[in-house]
C-alpha cells in the first residue's frame, strides 16, 4: 500500500494522486504527501543554503497558467520577461536587469546556446515534460558541474521528467490534449519504458498549432477625459505550427547515473511585428529547426566523483520577409555547436571538497547574407572550485577561465579573448535554530559578444570586448517545515539585496546616416535591487491544503554611462522599479484551484525617462481549476484556465499588444 | 506611489512648449517652421514639432494633440515634409502613407497610401512622391521604384512612373524631374543613375549615370543639380556631384565632382551648406565634417559653417535647413537615434542662437509663410 502510494507520489509532477474514496486511504495519502513535501523542502534547502535559488516544480508548476517555460518564469523574483505576445511570440528572460545575454539556460545538465544572438527563446520550451525549473543567481551550489556553469551571471535549469517505476511496472503512458483561445491545439504524448533493472527510456512528442489570432485594443483619451480613439483589431500573422520530439535514455551506475537525449524542434511561425499607424499586418515568417543530441554521466568512486557531458547541436533558421512594401529578404542561417565537458570532485575531508572542470566548445555560423564572415569560435573553459561545509557555516569559491578564439573566412579575425571569472559564496546559520540562514556572494561574470555583435554584415564590430558584470548579494532566508499533521506545513521567506554593475555594455551606436548602426562597448549600468519571496503552506482542515507564494522585486537599474547623455541616471528601458506576483493554491482531494496575479510596474520603453517614453504598469489575474480522478487503472486530469481574467489591454513591449482574456482546457490521461 | 502603481486611462501625449529666445521679425514673410522627427523603426514615434516666430514658442509633438482621434498617431518613421498651397504633407515611410494636414492648424485632412514612400516634391498642382516599391515586374525579388503623382485637390494618386532602384530625392527643373536612385536594397549591386522624367507625359526618358548609391538631389538657382552619393560605406567614399546642361543641349550631365563627403545639404543663393558623417572603422568613431560650396564657382569656400565650437556638441548631424530670408542655419542632432534629439539654430555667421530638445531623430524641416 505504502509503496504504491510512494510510487504514485513520485509521479506528482505529472499527475497528482488519484482521489481515493475510502477515508482511511485518503488519510494515508495526505500524510504521505506531507512526507514528500518534507523531502522536497530538505532537498531544496541543501541548494538554497549557499546560493539564492528559486524553484518551481510538480503541482506548483502545473497549477500556474503557463504554456511555456517563459510563462512560468514570470513567477520568479528578479526576473523580467520580454514577451512579444501570443503563442508564437518570442519570449526572452532577463535576470536582475543584467541583460538577456547574461542568462544561461541549462536543459538536463547541458547549456542551451545561441552563438548568433546569445538569446534563447524560452517560448519554444513547453512545460509538457518539464519536471522542475530552478533559477540561480550566480551559479548552482554544486561544485561538481561543467566549467561553463561557473561563468554566467544567472542560470535557469530545466529538468525533464525522469521515469520512475514501481515493482512490477514496466510501462507508463500519458496523453494530453490542450485546446483553447487563438485556435490552439496542442496534443502531446509521453511513453516511458523500463528496458531493464538499470535502464529506462522515455519518448515524448508534442505538436502545437495556433492561428495566433487574438483581439487587442488600443484606447486613448485626451487630457479633458474625452475619448480620443478606441479601436479593437485582430492580431495577424502570429500563427505557429511546431513539433517537438524528444527521446531520453536513463541508466543507473553503481553509484551514479547516465543519460542520453535526442531532441528535435521544428516550427513555422509568423512574425506578428509592431502595430504602428496604418500597418496592422506584416509578412515576415521564420522556420526553425533545432536539433541536438546530448549525453552525460556521473559516478562516485570512494572520495572521487566525476561528471562528463557531450553535445552536438544543429540549428537552422530560415527567415523570409514577403511584405510587398518592403525589401524582400530570404535568409538561411545555420549554426552548429559541439560541446565536451569533464569535471571531477575530490573529498579531502568530510567538510572540504575541491573540484576542477574543463569544457571545450566549438560554434560555427553560416549565413547566406552579403558580406557575412562565416565565423567559427573555439572556446576553452577551465574551472577550479572548492567547498567547505561545516554544520553552521558553508563556503564556496570558484574561478573560471575562458579562452575564446575566433576564425573567420576571408577576413582577419579579432584577437583572442581571455577572461577570468571568480566567485565567492558564504552562508551560515547564525542562530541555533537551523531555519534561519544568512548568505552572501560576490561574483564576476561576462558575456562574449555574439556573432551578430561582431560580424553581422555592416553592423558588427570585430573590435568588441566582452561585456562584464560584477554582482554583490546579501540575503536572509527563513525556511521552516512543519511536522506531519500540523497546521503549518511549510513557511519560507527570503530577502536578498544586490548590487550589480554592468561594464563595457554592448550597445548599438549610430553610424552616419539612414539607420546604420554599429556595436560598441559603451554602456555602464548600475543596478541595485531587492528580491523578496515568501511561501506559506497550511493544512487547516482535513485534506485541504492552502499554499500561498508571494514575490516582490525592487530594481533601480540606471544608465551611468556619460553625464552628457540626456538619459544619464535614468532607469534603463523595460525595467520596472516595482514588480511582483502572488499565487494562491487550494487543493482538496482531487480538486485543485489556483489563482495567480502578476504585477509589472511602470517602465520606460526607451532610455530617456520622459513622458513620451512612459509605459503604464500592467497586471493580470489568471485562474485555473483542475480535477483529478481515476477510472479503473486510468488516471485522468482535467484543467480549465482563464488567463487575463479582467481582460486588461497591455503591451509588455511597445507596440506589441498582448491578448485580452483567453481560455485553455487540458485533458490528461495516464496509464 | 499608489497613484502611479495602477493603470490609468492612456492619454494622448500632450504637446510640450519651450520658449525660444528669438525676436519676431514683423517684416519677415516666414511665420514658422515644421520639423518632422523620424522616430526609430517599429517605435511608431514619428512626431511633428512646430516653431512659431510670432510667439517664440516651440511646440514639441504637435500632431497627436491636434489630431487626437487618429489611431496610433502620426506613424512609424517620418521621412520628408513639405508645404504646398495651404496643405502640409508628411511622408511616413514605414506607415506607407503621406499624411496631409492643414498647414496653418496642423489638422488632418486625409492620407494617401503609398508603399515605402520616401520624399515629396510639388509641381503645378501635383505632388510627387518617390517610393522604393514600384509595380512588381519580371524579377519580384528586386522591384524597381516609382514616382507617384498625386492630385493636391482630390488627394488621389493620378499616375505613377517606374524609375530606378530605390529612388530617393528628386527635383523638377524646366518640366523635367530628376530622381536619385540608390539601389540600397541591392547592395553591393547599387544603382548608379539619376532618372529623368518628362513631366508633360510623365514618362522616364533617360537614366544618367553618376555614382553608386545616390541619395540627395537639390537644384540651385542656375538650374544645376547637386547629387550626393553615399558610397558603399566600405572602400568607396561618399561624394558630391554637380549636374548641368551643356550649352545648346537639353541633357543634364555630370559637370563637376567635389571631393568631399556629403550626407545632406541645403542651398540658399550661391551657398550650398553641407555636412557629412562618415564612420571610421579604425578609430571606431564617426568623422563629422561641415562645409560651404559656392554653387556658381563649384568651389569649396569653407570647411565649417559653425564658428563658435558648438559642432563638438553634435553627435550625429541628421538634418539641415536654411532660413529663406535671414540665412539662419538649422542643424539637427539625432544623437543615438533612440532618445530625444536637439535642434540647433545658428545665425548666418555660424554662432549659435539657440537650441531646443526635439523628438527622436529630428530630420526634416519646412518653412511656413505668413
Amino acid at each position: 500500500m505504502l509503496s504504491i502510494f510512494r510510487h504514485i507520489l513520485w509521479l506528482l509532477p505529472v499527475v497528482s494522486p488519484p482521489v481515493v474514496a475510502q477515508s482511511l486511504e485518503a488519510t494515508d495519502s495526505v500524510s504521505l504527501a506531507h512526507r514528500l513535501e518534507n523531502v522536497e523542502v530538505t532537498a531544496r534547502r541543501r541548494q538554497a543554503e549557499v546560493i539564492p535559488s528559486q524553484r518551481l516544480d510538480g503541482e506548483q508548476l502545473r497549477g500556474l497558467n503557463s504554456q511555456s517555460v517563459a510563462d512560468a518564469l514570470r513567477y520568479f523574483a528578479g526576473v523580467q520577461i520580454k514577451d512579444y505576445g501570443g503563442v508564437g511570440g518570442i519570449k526572452t528572460v532577463n535576470i536582475r536587469s543584467m541583460g538577456t545575454n547574461h542568462t544561461g539556460v541549462v536543459y538536463d545538465g547541458v547549456e542551451l546556446g545561441n552563438a548568433q544572438n546569445g538569446q534563447v527563446d524560452l517560448g519554444q520550451f513547453s512545460l509538457d515534460n518539464i519536471e522542475s525549473i530552478s533559477l540561480y543567481n550566480g551559479q548552482k551550489s554544486e561544485i561538481l558541474q561543467p566549467a561553463r556553469d561557473f561563468g554566467t551571471a544567472g542560470t535557469i535549469y530545466m529538468r525533464t521528467r525522469m521515469p520512475k517505476f514501481a515493482c512490477g511496472e514496466t510501462f507508463h503512458a500519458r496523453m494530453t490534449v490542450r485546446s483553447g483561445s487563438f485556435d490552439l491545439l496542442n496534443p502531446s504524448a509521453l511513453v516511458e519504458l523500463k528496458l531493464s533493472e538499470r535502464v529506462s527510456a522515455s519518448l515524448s512528442a508534442e505538436w502545437v498549432s495556433s492561428s495566433g489570432k487574438y483581439k487587442f485594443r488600443y484606447r486613448r483619451v485626451n487630457p479633458a477625459g474625452e475619448l480620443a480613439y478606441d479601436t479593437t483589431a485582430v492580431r495577424q500573422n502570429g500563427d505557429i505550427n511546431a513539433t517537438r520530439l524528444e527521446c531520453n535514455l536513463n541508466g543507473a551506475l553503481p553509484s551514479g547515473q547516465w543519460h542520453a537525449k535526442v531532441y528535435n524542434y521544428n516550427s513555422e511561425r509568423g512574425v506578428p511585428g509592431a502595430i504602428v499607424n496604418n500597418v496592422w499586418r506584416r509578412g515576415e515568417r521564420i522556420w526553425d529547426t533545432n536539433s541536438f543530441a546530448q549525453g552525460g554521466f556521473n559516478n562516485t568512486w570512494g572520495r572521487f566523483s566525476a561528471l562528463a557531458n557531450v553535445k552536438y547541436a544543429f540549428y537552422r533558421t530560415h527567415y523570409v520577409n514577403n511584405d510587398d512594401k518592403q525589401v524582400k529578404i530570404d535568409n538561411l542561417y545555420r549554426q552548429r555547436e559541439t560541446y565536451l565537458s569533464v569535471a571531477g570532485e575530490y573529498e579531502i575531508l568530510p567538510v572540504w571538497r575541491i573540484s576542477s572542470a574543463y569544457d571545450f566548445q566549438w560554434n560555427a555560423l553560416d549565413a547566406d547574407v552579403y558580406a557575412f564572415a562565416r565565423p567559427d569560435r573555439f572556446t576553452h573553459m577551465a574551472s577550479v572550485a572548492t567547498a567547505l561545509a561545516f554544520s553552521r557555516f558553508k563556503a564556496q569559491a570558484s574561478v573560471m577561465g575562458s579562452f575564446v578564439h575566433d576564425v573567420l573566412r576571408g577576413q582577419k579575425a579579432p584577437s583572442d579573448k581571455q577572461v577570468l571569472t571568480p566567485a565567492v559564496y558564504l552562508s551560515c546559520n547564525p542562530l541555533r535554530n537551523a531555519d534561519w540562514s544568512v548568505r552572501a556572494f560576490v561574483k564576476r561574470s561576462f558575456r562574449m559578444p555574439t556573432f551578430n555583435d561582431l560580424y553581422y554584415a555592416d553592423m558588427g564590430n570585430s573590435q568588441l570586448n566582452p561585456e562584464r558584470v560584477t554582482q554583490y548579494n546579501v540575503g536572509l532566508l527563513y525556511d521552516h517545515s512543519g511536522r506531519c499533521g500540523a497546521l503549518l506545513n511549510a513557511a519560507r521567506i527570503s530577502v536578498d539585496a544586490y548590487y550589480n554593475r554592468v561594464k563595457d555594455k554592448i550597445v548599438a551606436y549610430p553610424k552616419g546616416q539612414q539607420f546604420r548602426w554599429t556595436m560598441l562597448n559603451l554602456g555602464l549600468v548600475d543596478i541595485r535591487g531587492v528580491d523578496v519571496s515568501a511561501l506559506l503552506s497550511l493544512c487547516p482542515v482535513g485534506d485541504l491544503t492552502l499554499t500561498g507564494r508571494v514575490q516582490y522585486t525592487f530594481q533601480r537599474a540606471i544608465d551611468v554611462t556619460d553625464p552628457a547623455d540626456n538619459y544619464y541616471r535614468d532607469q534603463i528601458p523595460y525595467i520596472p522599479l516595482h514588480s511582483g506576483s502572488a499565487v494562491v493554491n487550494a487543493s482538496w482531494r482531487g480538486i485543485n484551484v489556483n489563482y495567480s496575479f502578476i504585477y509589472v510596474g511602470e517602465r520606460y520603453n526607451q532610455q530617456e525617462n520622459i513622458r513620451y517614453n512612459y509605459t503604464q504598469p500592467w497586471y493580470t489575474s489568471d485562474l485555473s481549476a483542475g480535477y483529478d480522478f481515476s477510472v479503473g487503472r486510468v488516471k485522468m486530469r482535467c484543467l480549465l484556465e482563464v488567463n487575463n481574467l479582467l481582460s486588461q489591454d497591455y503591451d509588455v513591449i511597445l507596440n506589441y499588444p498582448m491578448p485580452k482574456r483567453n481560455y485553455r482546457a487540458t485533458v490528461t490521461v495516464e496509464i | 506611489m499608489v497613484a502611479t502603481s495602477c493603470r490609468e486611462d492612456e492619454l494622448v501625449v500632450p504637446t510640450e512648449y519651450d520658449i525660444i529666445p528669438e525676436r519676431p521679425d514683423p517684416s519677415s514673410s516666414i511665420r514658422g517652421f515644421y520639423l518632422v522627427n523620424e522616430g526609430n523603426m517599429g517605435s511608431n514615434k514619428c512626431t511633428l514639432d512646430y516653431f512659431d516666430y510670432m510667439t517664440g514658442l516651440y511646440a514639441r509633438n504637435f500632431y497627436a494633440e491636434r489630431n487626437p482621434s487618429v489611431i496610433k498617431e502620426l506613424g512609424d518613421v517620418g521621412n520628408d515634409i513639405g508645404i504646398y498651397g495651404s496643405k502640409l504633407y508628411v511622408v511616413v515611410n514605414c506607415s506607407h502613407k503621406v499624411e496631409v494636414m492643414d498647414a496653418r492648424s496642423g489638422v488632418r485632412l486625409g492620407q494617401i497610401d503609398i508603399p515605402n514612400c520616401r520624399y515629396i516634391r510639388f509641381h503645378r498642382g501635383k505632388a510627387y512622391v518617390s517610393s522604393y516599391v514600384g509595380p512588381v515586374l519580371i524579377d519580384p525579388s528586386a522591384p524597381k521604384g516609382a514616382v507617384y503623382q498625386i492630385d493636391t485637390l482630390s488627394l488621389a494618386v493620378t499616375a505613377k512612373v517606374t524609375v530606378g532602384y530605390q529612388p530617393e530625392e528628386m527635383e523638377i527643373v524646366n518640366d523635367y524631374m530628376y530622381v536619385a536612385n540608390s539601389g540600397g536594397y541591392r547592395a553591393p549591386a547599387y544603382d548608379n543613375t539619376v532618372s529623368v522624367i518628362q513631366m508633360i507625359d510623365f514618362k522616364q526618358v533617360q537614366q544618367i549615370k553618376v555614382d553608386i548609391n545616390l541619395h540627395r538631389l537639390k537644384k540651385d538657382r542656375y538650374d544645376q543639380l547637386w547629387v550626393s552619393s553615399r558610397g558603399d560605406y566600405q572602400t568607396r567614399p561618399s561624394r558630391l556631384y554637380c549636374l548641368a546642361k551643356r550649352k545648346g543641349f537639353n541633357q543634364m550631365e555630370v559637370v563637376d565632382t567635389i571631393p568631399v563627403a556629403c550626407s545632406n545639404m541645403a542651398i540658399r543663393g550661391d551657398s550650398l551648406y553641407f555636412y557629412a558623417t562618415e564612420w571610421n572603422n579604425f578609430t571606431a568613431s564617426n568623422t563629422i565634417s561641415y562645409g560651404i560650396i559656392n554653387v556658381r564657382t563649384r568651389e569649396l569656400v569653407s570647411t565649417s559653417f559653425i564658428t563658435d565650437g558648438t559642432e563638438k556638441e553634435i553627435t550625429v548631424p541628421y538634418g539641415i535647413a536654411l532660413h529663406p530670408e535671414n540665412g539662419d542655419v538649422f542643424v539637427t542632432d539625432a544623437k543615438n537615434y533612440v532618445s530625444s534629439g536637439t535642434l540647433y539654430c545658428f545665425d548666418s555667421g555660424g554662432r549659435r542662437k539657440w537650441r531646443v530638445r526635439t523628438g527622436d531623430i529630428p530630420a526634416h524641416i519646412t518653412f511656413l509663410s505668413k
